[in-house]
This record gives structure tokens, C-alpha cells and sequence, in this order.
């Protein structure tokens, strides 16, 4: 079932663009990775979904349900950390998260000290004095204190010290094992390839490709490099190779197409040493924005 | 209406409308506690009024008051009342939503599951609460003020109970204009400078409208629509700048629902 049908969602601000004809599914269960650079669109989507914003034209629906006429039944659902996280600074972060739990039914007290046990949130401290990391361990645990079966993450991670982004990478992980969908945007494409099964590219408010991690990183270049005597960079100028960089006895290059016609080639030569990787999804990406 | 949103809401307007009910206490007592001074000189005060210039009367309503009386010299004491709640009100209207949005927590709000009229509903009806709470400390102060200075003159406690009726309608006025305009444009960076506009600039009109010529552009204000000197005057509401007054209200609150219904909440830029 999907959980999310977003259908040629296209929001204006004004005469600026915001997305464009943006048309994608997450599936139950799944973390779906949404990367893209700044200003590509990723934040217009997640506010399109969550209603904060109006579409200009297209639809989008959560849990089956329209989101623009259906909003408050189906935030019942959501938890949403948002990029920058502002909150009353005269409060104190243990009223502002009983204050975010009294939205949403049932008894969230107990939820709210495990998460903040995990975090190491201090839940006497004053919001203003907080700082940046701290607050977004605040919403961290208001995103996720009600149990939601959807979670918007938008670029989560920024902020976070290397320790904590692990802790919340995991907190992630277990939510997603208990079958919580997972709509995480980010333009760090490390973490998106760690964490998520696949991924939605955005790019200058359109979507680039859809697929899963696999394939994408399967289907695309391979990272080869070599290390021979006598190696000459032109015997490599078949079809399918690209960025070509050659350093004194070692030649790089990406490849694309049948393996076999560039193994057959490589053949010919008498290596010392050889490296076949798959790139990774940053470099995978940057194709895309060439 | 969400019962959480209105205790947040009320709890944080809490401290203001603390040191605006204070503020109005000491107004009212030490304005009302001349009273006695200035019956007794009331013909030596009619002498030094006479040499001011007529426009500055006018400017302060003192032409149509009676000073002499006990109402007619409270409604003197009511105009400044009025101001300070008239900018108390805009205060709150131009805050309402909009130091959600420029101080982000708008995002927080909006993305729990409650409606935006919900949202807008009980943000007003926690803003009409604390304004109330002004409200109420206006009528014990002023009872008490009249009971302590008005040296045993009669008055007509029916009229003054109308005079302080028409501030809840007044109140809203302010609240809902100043809501109103939040609205209308793109960002109220600070909440403070537009209160002070609208409630001084609403004082203003009335105060000299009358010296501007043949526009009536007083009946604009709600300083005129409830102005106390008046009412002492005619004994009573001058019905249709009451209805004008709740119909511009009414008409502000239904323009505002459906403003902040449409309303795109922007990420930070």
C-alpha cells in the first residue's frame, strides 16, 4: 500500500518556482530518501504534504486521505522534525514536549523520557537556552514522542555531533522496524545511502529519477582504477568511459555499458593492480546535475 | 476550539495583561482622585479652559464634557482607558498568528493534528479571555475610584454601566483589525510599532477628524464609534456607530478566517 501519492504537485510562490509536476509514491514501511542541493524543492514538498503550504495545481494524499481537505486526521499520523527547529523560548523543553504530546491521544509521558534518555536531552533547560544541537534533539523527541506511522525528516542530521547521528540513525532504524514509513530528505548523500531503501532525486523543483539504492548505484558507473607500466590513457577511449584521470602509472575511470567490453580491454594490459567499485551515490548524483 | 492551544495561548499573554491591568488600575484611581480638586475649582477650571485654544479641547473631547460631574469627568479618565486598551487589543490582534510565523513556531503548531480554525478560533478566544481580564480589573478599579473620590455627587450608575459594557466591543474591534491587517500584509516583523500606530493613529482620527473638515472619516474609529464624552452627553449608545463599530468587527473576523485558512506558513529564508 502506498502511504504517500504525490500526483504532478506543483506549488508557485508567486512567480517563483517552488516544484513543478512533482509526482512520486512511498510505499508502507519503506525509508524513502529525498536528496537534492538547497532550494531544489525538498522542504516545499514535505510543507506541501504536511499543508502547511497550498498546492498551486496537482494533489497529494497520506494514508489514502487528500491532504489539503483531510489535514488534521492525517497529521493524527505524522511526526515532523523540520529543518530549522524553532521553538517557545520561554518554555521549558519538558512543558513544550507535553504541550506537543497533548495534540495526539493517550499518555505520552513515558515515551518522552526513553527518547530523551537516548538523545541525553536535558528536559529541565530552558529552550532559549539551548543550542543548536540541543534543539533539534527537542525535535527529535516531539517528532517522534506520539509513536506516528509516517515521519518527515527534513535534512535531520545538521547540528547533530557524529555520536548522536548514529543514536538517531539507529532510533530511525527500530521506528522503521516497527513499521513506521519514513520520509527522509537530505542533502547529505551519505546518510540517505546508509539509511534508505530508495530514493527520490529532486532537482531544480522537478524529479530527476526514482529508484531504488540498488539499482541506481547497480545500473550506473562503475569506479574502475588500474595500475600498469606502460599504460597509455587513449587505448580507454571506447564508448562508456568517462572522467578519465591518469596519474603517472595509474589510470581512473568511470564506466557504463556491457563489463565484459571493458574487461576484454584491460585484458590486454599486464597490470600490477586493479580496483573495481561502485561509486558512490555522491558520485552518482553529481551526474545528474552536470 | 482546542482547549491546549488556548491554555498555551492564554498562559503566555499572562504577564502582559498583568502589568496592562496594573497600569490601568493606576490610572483610573490616581486620574479619578483629582475628581474632588477639580469640582471644587470647577468655575476656576472652566476659566482656564476657555483660555486654551478650541482646537486643543477638541483634540482632548474636553468640549463636550462636563467636568463638574462625576461621569463627565470619568469619561475624560476613559479616553485615556481606552487608548491603553485599544493598544493592548491591536497588541494582541497583530501578534495573534503572526509571532507564530516570524518566530517559526508556526511550524510546530501547524503541523499537529488540529485545523486551522481551530487554531485561529481558540487563539481568539484566549485573546478575548485575557483582554477580558483587563476588562473586569477596569470595572472593579473604576467602581472602587468612584466610591472613594466622588465625595457623595450623584450619578447615574445605569450609564456608567453602559460605558463600561461597550469595552468588550471595543476590545474586539482592536483585536480583530489589528488581526486583520497581520494578515493582510507579508510580515509583521515587529508586533509592537503597528499596535502603537493603529491605537494612537485610531485616537488621532477621532480627536481631530472633526478639524479635517466635512469627511467623516472619524466614523472610522472606534474611539468615535464608543467615545464616553458622548455617550455622558446623550445618556446613552449612539446605536448605529455601535452596529458600524460590530459590523466592521464582524467583517474583519470573517476576512481573517478565511485569509489564514488560505494562508502559506513560509520556511525560514
Amino acid at each position: 500500500m502506498s502511504i504517500i501519492e504525490v500526483s504532478k504537485l506543483t506549488k508557485y510562490y508567486g512567480k517563483a518556482r517552488g516544484i513543478v509536476d512533482v509526482s512520486f509514491n512511498v510505499e508502507e514501511g519503506e525509508i524513502f530518501g529525498f536528496i537534492g542541493p538547497n532550494g531544489a524543492g525538498k522542504s516545499t514538498t514535505i510543507r506541501l504534504l504536511l499543508s502547511l503550504i497550498h498546492p498551486t495545481s496537482g494533489s497529494a494524499k497520506i494514508f489514502g486521505q487528500d491532504v489539503t481537505t483531510n489535514g488534521p486526521q492525517i497529521r493524527r499520523s505524522i511526526g515532523y522534525l523540520p529543518s530549522e527547529v524553532y521553538y517557545y523560548e520561554g518554555m521549558k523543553v519538558l512543558d513544550l514536549l507535553k504541550y506537543s504530546a497533548s495534540f495526539f491521544e493517550g499518555d505520552h509521558t513515558k515515551r518522552i523520557r526513553e527518547l530523551s534518555e537516548t538523545m541525553e536531552l536535558d528536559l529541565n533547560r530552558r529552550i532559549s537556552d539551548l543550542s543548536y544541537g540541543n534543539k533539534k534533539k527537542v525535535g527529535i523527541v516531539q517528532g517522534l514522542l506520539h509513536s506516528p506511522k509516517l515521519l518527515f525528516l527534513d535534512e535531520p542530521t545538521s547540528g547533530l555531533d557524529p555520536l548522536m547521528q548514529r543514536k538517531f540513525f539507529n532510533l530511525i532504524r527500530e521506528e522503521n522496524a516497527r513499521g513506521v514509513t519514513v520520509f527522509f530528505s537530505s542533502h547529505i548523500l551519505g546518510e540517505v545511502q546508509r539509511l534508505c531503501t530508495r530514493v527520490g532525486i529532486i532537482r531544480d523543483g522537478g524529479i530527476a529519477d526514482i529508484s531504488d539504492i540498488r539499482t541506481l548505484q547497480q545500473n550506473n558507473y562503475k569506479k574502475v582504477r588500474i595500475t600498469a607500466d606502460d599504460l597509455k590513457p587513449e587505448a580507454f577511449g571506447m564508448p562508456g568511459v568517462t572522467n578519465v584521470v591518469s596519474e603517472s602509472n595509474t589510470l581512473s575511470f568511470f564506466f557504463k555499458g556491457d563489463i565484459n567490453t571493458v574487461l576484454a580491454k584491460i585484458g590486454t594490459v599486464r597490470l600490477s593492480d586493479i580496483t573495481i567499485e561502485e561509486p558512490t551515490l555522491e558520485e552518482i548524483f553529481m551526474h545528474y546535475y552536470e | 476550539m482546542n482547549p491546549n492551544i488556548y491554555l498555551h495561548e492564554f498562559r503566555i499573554r499572562l504577564k502582559s495583561v498583568l502589568v496592562w491591568s496594573l497600569s490601568v488600575t493606576g490610572l483610573i484611581v490616581f486620574f479619578f482622585s483629582l475628581f474632588t480638586v477639580f469640582v471644587d475649582q470647577a468655575e476656576l477650571m472652566q476659566e482656564l479652559l476657555k483660555r486654551y485654544p478650541p482646537e486643543l479641547l477638541e483634540a482632548f473631547g474636553m468640549t463636550k464634557m462636563d467636568m463638574s460631574s462625576v461621569l463627565g469627568f470619568y469619561s475624560l479618565v476613559f479616553l485615556f482607558v481606552q487608548l491603553c486598551l485599544a493598544i493592548q487589543a491591536s497588541n494582541y490582534g497583530f501578534g495573534l498568528v503572526s509571532i507564530e510565523e516570524s518566530e517559526l513556531t508556526a511550524d510546530f503548531l501547524l503541523s499537529k493534528p488540529v485545523s486551522r480554525v481551530q487554531v485561529l478560533t481558540s487563539k481568539l478566544l484566549a485573546a478575548l479571555t485575557s483582554l477580558s481580564v483587563t476588562n473586569l480589573v477596569v470595572w472593579v478599579s473604576t467602581f472602587v475610584a468612584i466610591t472613594l473620590f466622588s465625595g457623595g455627587h450623584e450619578y447615574d450608575p445605569a450609564l456608567l454601566v453602559q460605558l463600561l459594557l461597550g469595552i468588550v466591543i471595543f476590545q474586539l474591534s482592536f483585536l480583530s483589525i489589528g488581526l486583520i491587517i497581520s494578515l493582510l500584509v507579508k510580515r509583521v516583523r515587529s508586533v509592537t510599532p503597528y499596535a502603537m500606530g493603529l491605537g494612537f493613529g485610531a485616537y488621532v482620527l477621532n480627536a481631530f477628524g472633526g478639524l479635517l473638515g466635512d469627511v467623516p472619516l472619524e466614523l472610522l474609529t472606534p474611539f468615535k464609534h464608543l467615545d464616553a464624552a458622548i455617550m455622558v452627553q446623550n445618556g446613552g449608545y449612539d446605536l448605529p456607530l455601535v452596529l458600524l463599530n460590530v459590523t466592521i468587527s464582524v467583517l474583519c473576523l470573517a476576512a481573517a478566517y478565511i485569509l489564514y485558512i488560505r494562508r502559506d506558513i513560509h520556511a525560514v529564508s
